[in-house]
């Protein structure tokens, strides 16, 4: 899942500006179950800032709706009306949910109320931890199933370096190495020969180093009309 | 706490969730032996203090409360195990939103106490009372500009 963490009231509220109306939108997805941008969270952001904007003597009218998806156009038609009215959105989906509001309602002005912070999974209730950098070119088949990109702090290949101590990163005690954990897990599951193989080194355009990437299906695509 | 002297006129508007279980019967018990407590109390039941939502407590606060507080269970005997763990983690997070909001997290708090314990039960509502009474009116209505406490 994607995994955001709500701004500061104060980052929020220097965001709406001088929006008088302001929607409060959610998302079913991702960041319901991350407990960031969900129904839950949309209802308490609504109330903690039409108290604290009332403290601060500004005026608003803030509301709140949660739409299912927020990356989807259609999704966000459910909530259409509501989003026209307002002056300022305020989207506590991740990033792709609030240019997707932008993109789908050119004449509204969208703020975040979420930081997007990575691709992760709970390790445990309440702790997410990252698991997926998006790299474009998937290595998982030969690093036993744990990321050499997300896990490592330098995303070596051909790991670990000599800041491995312990299990641990040398840029935190607290994390653990993933260059160990693939050895790990290599070893338990018999397969050390695997990483005998040297990387080559990666092709960093399937990444973001290319640019912004795009995917087509040509046999999902619908028929063009003439 | 404020250096105002306190007004011991003013009467906080209290909000309380109390769990069916231990809270609820300490209430019962408190009724049945006729102890007092202050009357500026609401009382909120609900299934389990497990049940409590940030909504509830921000709500109770946006309709006029002075002060929210549950009553739950001892810690290590919730009768669902482990509600009442949940609730101080819940009471904790609301504390730091009432802060970030300009409220003010010493407005809420949880006590715990078994269903015999009437006396424990009217101790947290006075607790509460005396706690506002010195804190003075919910910032949000002295910014409405409200008379004090229920006058309003």
């Amino acid at each position: 899942m994607i995994v955001a963490e709500q701004k500061t009231l104060d980052e929020i509220k220097t965001l709406l500006g001088d929006g008088r109306r302001v929607l409060v939108v959610g998302c079913g997805t991702c960041v319901t179950v991350c407990f960031a941008g969900g129904e839950r969270e949309a209802g308490v952001l609504a109330c903690s800032l039409r108290m604290a904007c009332q403290l601060d003597g500004h005026a608003r009218e803030i509301t709140d709706v949660t739409v299912q998806r927020q990356c989807e156009w259609e999704f966000l038609d459910a909530a259409a009306d509501q989003i026209k009215d307002a002056d300022v959105v305020l989207s506590i989906g991740c990033g792709v949910g609030v240019q997707a509001i932008a993109e789908r309602f050119p004449n509204t002005w969208v703020v975040p109320g979420l930081d997007t912070k990575f691709m992760g999974l709970p390790t445990e209730q309440g702790i997410w931890a990252e698991r997926c950098a998006a790299c474009g070119e998937c290595l998982l088949g030969v690093t036993g199933g744990v990321c050499p990109i997300a896990r490592c702090s330098k995303s070596l290949l051909n790991g670990p370096c000599g800041g491995s101590e312990g299990g641990h990163c040398e840029i935190n005690p607290d994390v653990p190495c993933g260059w160990q954990l693939i050895y790990d897990r290599m070893e338990k599951l018999g397969k050390l020969e695997v990483l005998m193989d040297l990387q080559p080194p990666k092709n960093w355009q399937k990444s973001r180093d290319g640019g912004p990437r795009k995917i087509v299906r040509e046999d999902l695509r619908l028929p063009h009309e003439e | 706490m404020s250096s105002q002297p306190v007004d011991q006129s003013f009467e906080p508007e209290i909000t309380a969730f109390y769990c069916g279980y231990c809270g609820y019967m300490a209430a019962d018990t408190a009724g049945a032996l006729k102890v007092q407590y202050p009357a500026n109390v609401k009382f909120i039941r609900l299934p389990c203090i497990g049940k409590t939502d940030i909504r509830y407590l921000l709500a109770a606060f946006e309709q006029g409360a002075d002060a929210v507080y549950l009553v739950a269970c001892p810690l290590g005997n919730c009768h669902h195990v482990r509600g009442n763990e949940r609730g101080v983690a819940r009471v904790n997070r609301a504390k730091k939103l009432l802060d970030e909001i300009g409220i003010g997290g010493s407005r809420v708090d949880m006590f715990f106490m078994s269903g015999s314990q009437a006396n424990a039960f009217a101790d947290a509502a006075r607790t509460m009372t005396t706690r506002i009474r010195e804190l003075g009116p919910s910032p949000l209505k002295v910014k409405a500009g409200r008379a004090l406490g229920g006058t309003a």
